[in-house]
């Protein structure tokens, strides 16, 4: 059986393919001794080899993906998500795998060089073995790596959307760069969430910092606007610059039941005198604000 | 089959919706309320939903029916304690309640409703002063 003298070959041999494995790694350049220690390399490789003659024991050689290779593939997920994590690009990664075929294919040569028959259909099946994993570490990697970016795109999102509290119930998103719709959604969530938590009245929906807007994005801020209203908070919109306002009229989108203001400062003065609210600036107290209930 | 209770409180009927609404339960709800507003002649009916997670088109459209029915039966209508997830819902759903007011919770409401009650009869009042001069 095809199967067993690979795994004959992984159980007699250990300590030479290991010893040649290593050698080939540092060869080949896999190697990155200032992110990784050698010791650690080495108890790696010789967790692959014993792990890999476990699951060559019964059976074939060829499906990765069944139990048998379970324990396999879980050394090979966490080698790579590590790697990956430590900054090895994926050649480095899969070459940890790919580095095994010298000293598996020279042990197979040597063990059956007078049966050619026998040594290629060897060769084959260790290669398919050995291919498979490598890809698999490949996969693994590019998956961390998606993950990170992920990840980093959540926290971009979160904190793109910091909603400050201006007043006593009164709460103000000072938005910045393009809105797409994924963004919008936090947006308006991150808005109402906030308008619960502070049990703010109204919420200034600050826009100075948004290049464009088209019809998407007005829809969008209608629908926060509305979704404001519904939870029982008004919501006003300010910075509108001059050219979003024209861009606004030429689309034909009807803001009309919504508040806008030119600056975050004309929208916080309506706030304050819709709460009944004022400051007080005298001018011995330049900078105290006081604020009266009306 | 479960109702969901109405409570008087002066002239303003309370619901608190704390159970999931199936349909059965939203239709039998208008139906109380409205029997309930010309049996106790209130002038406000106030609607907390803090507790209600899911709604539907049809859910929102029973709101909107309630509303629009107390203010034919001279009751003004306030939502109460909508979650984010709610209001959501529902602007995406394409459903912006323009009929209905809303406060952020069940004190807010209270307030509103009590003070546009109250301006409500100052009107009705300024407009005997006008009629008797």
């Amino acid at each position: 059986m095809l199967s067993t003298r690979i795994h004959d070959i992984l159980k007699n041999h250990t300590s030479e393919l290991q010893s040649e494995w290593l050698a080939a790694m540092a060869n080949s350049g896999a190697r990155r001794d200032a992110l990784m220690k050698e010791g650690e390399l080495r108890e790696q490789c010789a967790e692959f080899l014993r792990l890999l003659s476990q699951a060559t024991q019964q059976g074939g050689t060829t499906d990765i993906n069944s139990s048998l290779f379970t324990p396999v593939r879980e050394l090979l997920e966490r080698l790579s998500r590590s790697r990956s994590l430590q900054g090895f690009t994926p050649t480095e990664t899969a070459t940890f795998i790919f580095s095994f075929k010298l000293p598996l294919f020279s042990a197979l040569r040597r063990e059956w060089s007078r049966e050619p028959q026998v040594l290629a259909d060897e060769l084959w099946s260790a290669t398919l073995l050995l291919d498979r994993l490598g890809l698999f570490t490949t996969e693994v990697h590019q998956k961390t790596r998606e993950e990170v970016i992920h990840r980093q795109q959540q926290e971009m999102m979160e904190l793109s959307t910091p909603v400050v509290q201006l007043w006593d119930r009164i709460v103000a998103l000072p938005l910045i760069g393009t809105l797409d719709s994924g963004r919008t959604q936090t947006v308006m969530e991150t808005l109402l969430q906030r308008i619960v938590e502070t049990s703010a009245e109204i919420a200034i929906l600050d826009i100075t910092g948004v290049p464009t807007v088209d019809t998407l994005t007005a829809q969008h801020l209608i629908k926060t606007v509305t979704a404001t209203r519904l939870m029982g908070a008004e919501c006003v919109i300010s910075g509108i610059r001059p050219q979003i306002a024209q861009t606004i009229v030429h689309l034909g989108v009807d803001l009309s039941g919504v508040v806008t203001k030119s600056s975050l400062a004309g929208a916080f003065s309506w706030a304050l005198k819709r709460l009944n609210q004022s400051v007080n600036t005298s001018p011995g107290l330049a900078r105290t604000a006081t604020a009266s209930k009306g | 089959m479960e109702r969901i209770s109405i409570l008087r409180m002066g002239r303003i009927l309370i619901v608190t919706i704390q159970v999931d609404m199936h349909d059965q339960i939203a239709m039998a709800l208008q139906d109380d309320l409205t029997a309930r507003i010309v049996e106790t002649g209130a002038r406000g009916v106030l609607i907390d939903i803090s507790s209600l997670e899911v709604v539907d088109s049809f859910i929102g459209r029973i709101l909107g029916n309630i509303a629009t029915m107390s203010r034919v039966l001279d009751a003004q209508t306030v939502v109460v304690g909508m979650q984010p997830a709610v209001a959501i819902t529902l602007v995406e759903l394409g459903m912006s309640l323009p009929g209905i007011r809303t406060a952020l919770n069940l004190e807010k409401g209270m307030a509103l409703l009590q003070a546009s009650i109250e301006a409500d009869e100052a009107a009705i009042e300024v407009s005997d002063a006008i009629l008797e001069e």
